[in-house]
């Protein structure tokens, strides 16, 4: 083992480290949680000054099962800084829940670690595991609010799909080992061209996209989100939402990258199958959005929606594809997490209070949460100068220069579909008055406040950082 | 300089309003009114500074933004835009001024929305980047959106959910549009969204997606104007609005639209405004008939004038298209016309609005006796949006149909005359209007002199200099006519030489291959022209040449 090595792996390290120390500290001292936020956030800060540090490396470890630098170390920033706001939003919402049990850090941790090692993953083997180190603790999560039947609900239903889905990723990556002699992604480079079998490689290919789609809910796959979503705690759901569907389009990029890499013949079909997919993902999300009444469920459907706008980039299988996706996946950071932790804010402690009737009166009630949340759904309809805007820009500018100009016009007409439930919910929020007394929701803890500020800073200017991150990429 | 303190004071006011707690109405009022006065006399030294005799653009401000797509921040005046520039930050002080007594609820919220709107619109109009443009376009939705919603009237929601999804559908082909000249820029330097880099690429494009990058850029104007048959949001949008926000939907933001097709469709595709050119004055012409006609029947006052402005609207854009230096001088004379005095015909049915409360024009009836101010007002309103000569409707209707009329692109005069009978029905429906609310029996008993106030000294203030720019224009139009002059002349000198010769191809090739040898003469350069190259460098003399003089070298500083 070399310095590589270690250097490649570095940020997950310090964050899987962490989350042991949690599960220790914890054994050893009995219910002290502001130490164990404290150890977690001192974790995923590591893993981020970590990742800032070997930024500009580029490093290959153990053999070609890992990556670092560059792209990834992204990646892993934004895992670990949706890992951070979520600590920070966990406290207010679990003891309000009942449900503030210290093992929630650990497997918070945990998921994170998986999520980065998917995005370093450059072998069949190593993302595999990455993604069950990731979805087993999302199963546990998913399930945390252990007395109320629909979080028990919502964790044996990922947990089933799941399954089903890592089956078809491991099927397909079966398949393709099969093909070009090994489980690297630089076998699949360097073999994909001359393999003896195409068809044999094309199934392989599409049964992985198909486990990756379920990972990232896009249509036809995405039919667990919103009973997943709607049981979960609502910050779990905004993490998954986020780093989980960050960590399944970063294994997605760097895979297909070395398939369109590789000069194999037929990738023009692969890009209009992902085509198909987004604009499947965008319009029943969309579409189907409109019609829920529980906020949860609609976030979630819109969910499916952004997880085809970013498809798009995939489509696109350029450079300017990758980056799209990259960047609107820290703008959808930002006001997804942020919309969850309202949602989250308002709900009660028997996890009522959810449907946009709910909402009707709020900017009266109280108006800066209001504002907040207006803001957040002016972001993810997309309507400038929010975070939202700038990264369907770069993916429809993306689709243009791949010249599927098609595919651009598909996502606008969606992102017009959309307006109807984001700002039917702050019609509800400023337009209407409710009739009865609504229940106050939570009082906004110092942390939450803090994790809120944050979401909406990020939402607002990540607008005018565009350059800085092209030109850390670069 | 001055033209980034006229763009930002409004946004730094709202700022200061935020971090000011509770709803204390008069500090807020008080500031908002501040605020925007302030913008209008910062906006007047940039009329005073600026250079009619140059066609280009000034005060042009280039500060980087997204250096590997050339995006930047890049603001600029010409005539056309100053001219809006001015209408906005002057509507803006007369909108804020009129909501003093009538808006009580959240005060605070509106007049941030207001100052946030003309940030926007101040925006729009200064953009010289499409991205940026963009961004200011979709901004404006967001504040008016609210406006509408928040202090409407009875079917608000509905009217602001409308307006909202109208204006956002159609800008975001736009937005497709606008990332397809970005990439076909590729071909000539690199990705750019630079709009006077554009103006030169742009015409370059084939005709075939020329047409379709036409009608993504003229939908998402035509919607704002709003032309035939795109128009049914605006009856609406400005019945539901509360009176300020009907005076600047009508007063500025429709020009937003009129301004688009000017600056947009007309600067960077020459080409398909030419072949357009019958297709959109068709509409146009309906657009003042058909508009004319719905006022005629309607009950309520308010929406009576909000379908007066389709009509009027269709004037501004038949003078476009006519594409002569009346039509297009007209045309933006036209629209500093209409938000005068269509925004004061709005305030003036705020005002009884606000003693009423009600907007049925069989509510009202002799009110001459007993408001007699408030009728010599409307009075003059209706005259100058009538079109009666000596006021200001007058010369830009005038100015529209006879550049509809002499046009050699249009290829009918039938659009003049049949144009021409708009003015014949407007005069119907204002004076029928003017003359059932204020002449005849009174025949409520609440519009008994006594009952009903007449105007108070502040709303005659606010009227008093809308009635003096109204007068202005129509006798000495020329103060304003003068600024745009050239900035008019440049815009249709583009196109006079296209329409010169018959093969729109041959032309495209042979200005690509003038594009080339004039890129590789001015790679140094820092900005191109606002006209084609080609003539340049080929030392032609074509007829638009003299204007088409090349704009002052940028200084990134921002110069004046």
């Amino acid at each position: 083992m070399s310095e590589h090595d270690f250097l490649a792996i570095a940020p997950i390290t310090t964050v899987a480290v962490f989350s042991l120390i949690v599960m220790l500290v914890d054994a050893l001292v009995k219910k002290n949680t502001s130490l164990m936020q404290t150890l977690s956030v001192v974790g995923l800060l590591g893993g981020i000054g970590v990742a800032i540090w070997t930024l500009p490396k580029s490093l290959n470890g153990f053999n070609g099962l890992v990556a670092g630098g560059g792209m990834t170390n992204l990646f892993d920033i934004l895992f670990c800084s949706a890992g951070i706001l979520t600590v920070f939003l966990a406290k207010d919402y679990l003891e309000r829940l009942g449900g503030h049990f210290n093992e929630f850090y650990t497997l918070l941790l945990m998921a994170t670690s998986g999520a980065m090692l998917m995005a370093h993953a450059t072998d069949f083997i190593t993302l595999f595991v990455g993604v069950e180190l990731m979805s087993i603790c999302f199963y546990v999560l998913a399930g945390f609010l252990r007395r109320q039947v629909r979080s028990n609900e919502a964790a044996i239903k990922y947990f089933l799909l799941g399954a089903f889905a890592s089956g078809f990723l491991l099927y397909g990556m079966a398949l393709i080992y099969g093909t070009v002699g090994g489980t690297g992604y630089a076998d699949v480079a360097a073999n994909a061209a001359t393999v003896e079998m195409p068809f044999i490689f094309w199934a392989g290919v599409a049964l992985m996209i198909v486990g990756l789609a379920f990972k990232v809910a896009a249509f036809p796959f995405h039919q667990w989100a919103p009973d997943v979503y709607e049981g979960a705690p609502t910050v779990i759901a905004g993490f998954m939402s986020t780093a989980g569907k960050a960590a399944a389009f970063s294994a997605f990029i760097i895979f297909l990258n070395s398939v369109y890499g590789s000069g194999v013949e037929g990738t023009d079909r692969v890009q209009i199958l992902l085509a198909v997919l987004a604009v499947g993902s965008m319009f029943i999300g969309n579409v189907t959005a409109i019609a829920q009444t529980n906020v949860k469920r609609m976030l979630a459907y819109s969910s499916v929606a952004h997880a085809g706008y970013m498809l798009i980039g995939l489509a696109a299988g350029s450079p300017d594809g990758s980056f799209g996706i990259i960047y609107y996946l820290i703008a959808y950071l930002f006001m997804q997490l942020g919309a969850f932790a309202i949602v989250g804010l308002l709900e009660n402690e028997k996890g009522c209070n959810l449907t946009f009737d709910d909402y009707k009166g709020l900017s009266k009630r109280r108006p800066g949460l209001a504002m907040v949340m207006a803001i957040f759904m002016f972001s993810l309809t997309g309507i400038p100068p929010f975070a939202g805007f700038f990264g369907k820009y770069q993916l429809f500018k993306a689709a243009i220069g791949a010249e599927m100009t098609w595919l651009a016009i598909c996502g606008v007409v969606a992102s017009v579909i959309s307006v109807w439930f984001y700002l039917g919910l702050v019609i509800a929020m400023f337009f209407r008055d409710s009739e009865e007394k609504q229940a106050e929701g939570g009082t906004l803890g110092g942390l939450s406040t803090a994790a809120l500020a944050v979401a909406v800073v990020g939402t607002l200017v990540i607008g005018f950082l565009p350059q800085a991150i092209y030109d850390l990429l670069s | 300089m001055i033209l980034l303190a006229t763009l930002f004071i409004p946004l730094l006011v709202a700022g200061i309003m935020i971090l000011i707690p509770g709803a204390q109405g008069k500090t807020h009022r008080t500031l908002a009114a501040v605020g925007t006065a302030a913008a209008f006399l910062v906006s007047l030294v940039l009329w005073f500074q600026y250079d009619s005799t140059n066609a280009a653009f000034q005060f042009v401000i280039d500060y980087p933004w997204i250096t590997s797509l050339d995006v930047g921040f890049r603001f600029g005046l010409d005539g056309m835009s100053l001219l809006l520039v001015l209408l906005t930050t002057f509507m803006m002080t007369i909108a804020v001024l009129s909501s003093w007594e009538s808006v009580r609820d959240r005060e605070k919220q509106y007049y941030i929305w207001m100052l946030i709107l003309e940030f926007g619109m101040l925006g729009v109009f200064m953009a010289l980047d499409t991205f940026l443009f963009y961004i200011f376009w979709e901004l404006v939705l967001i504040p008016m959106y609210f406006l509408i919603g928040v202090w409407g009237g009875r079917d608000r929601i509905y009217a602001s959910m409308k307006f909202f999804i109208y204006t956002m559908g159609g800008s975001l082909l736009m937005l497709v549009a606008i990332i397809w000249l970005g990439a076909y820029a590729e071909g000539s330097g690199g990705f750019t969204t630079d709009l006077q880099k554009l103006m030169s690429i742009a015409p370059n494009t084939a005709l075939d997606a020329q047409k379709w990058l036409f009608l993504a850029f003229a939908l998402s104007f035509c919607i704002k104007v709003p032309v035939f048959p795109l128009h049914t949001w605006l009856p609406d949008a400005h019945t539901q609005a509360p009176t300020a926000g009907s005076v600047i939907l009508a007063g500025v933001m429709l020009k937003m639209g009129t301004y688009g097709l000017i600056r947009f469709n007309l600067q960077l595709f020459p080409q398909s405004s030419l072949h357009f050119a019958d297709f959109i004055s068709v509409l146009a012409v309906i657009g003042i008939i058909y508009g004319a006609l719905l006022a005629m029947v309607q009950t309520d006052v308010k929406r009576l004038v909000a379908y007066s402005s389709v009509a009027h609207l269709g004037f501004v854009t038949l003078g476009i298209f006519s594409m002569t230096t009346e039509g297009v001088q007209g045309a933006v004379i036209q629209m500093v016309n209409h938000g005068l005095s269509t925004g004061m015909l709005f305030l003036l049915v705020g005002y009884i609005y606000d003693r009423r409360h009600t907007r049925q024009m069989s509510d009202f009836g002799g009110l001459a006796r007993s408001m007699p101010v408030y009728a010599t007002f409307f009075a003059i309103a209706v005259f100058a949006s009538v079109g009666l000569p000596g006021l200001n409707g007058f010369v830009g209707e005038y100015l529209t149909l006879i550049g509809a009329f002499t046009s050699q692109h249009l290829s009918t005069t039938w659009f003049a005359i049949l144009g021409a009978t708009g003015v014949i029905f407007a005069a119907v429906y204002l004076l029928i209007l003017f003359q059932r609310m204020f002449f005849g029996p009174i025949t409520h008993p609440e519009n008994e002199k006594g009952k009903i106030k007449d105007l108070s000294r502040l709303e005659t203030g606010i009227l008093v200099p809308i009635v003096i720019f109204i007068v202005w224009i129509g006798i000495h139009p020329n103060t304003f006519l003068h600024v745009s002059e050239a900035s008019s002349r440049a815009v249709v000198g583009v196109v006079e030489e296209l329409s010169g010769s018959t093969d729109y191809t041959a032309e495209v090739q042979e200005r690509k291959s003038g594009q080339a040898i004039a890129d590789e003469g001015s790679e140094n350069r820092a900005v191109p022209t606002s006209g084609p190259m080609p003539e340049e460098t080929e030392g032609e003399s074509a007829p638009g040449a003299q204007v088409l003089a090349p704009p002052p070298v940028v200084q990134p500083e921002g110069g004046q």
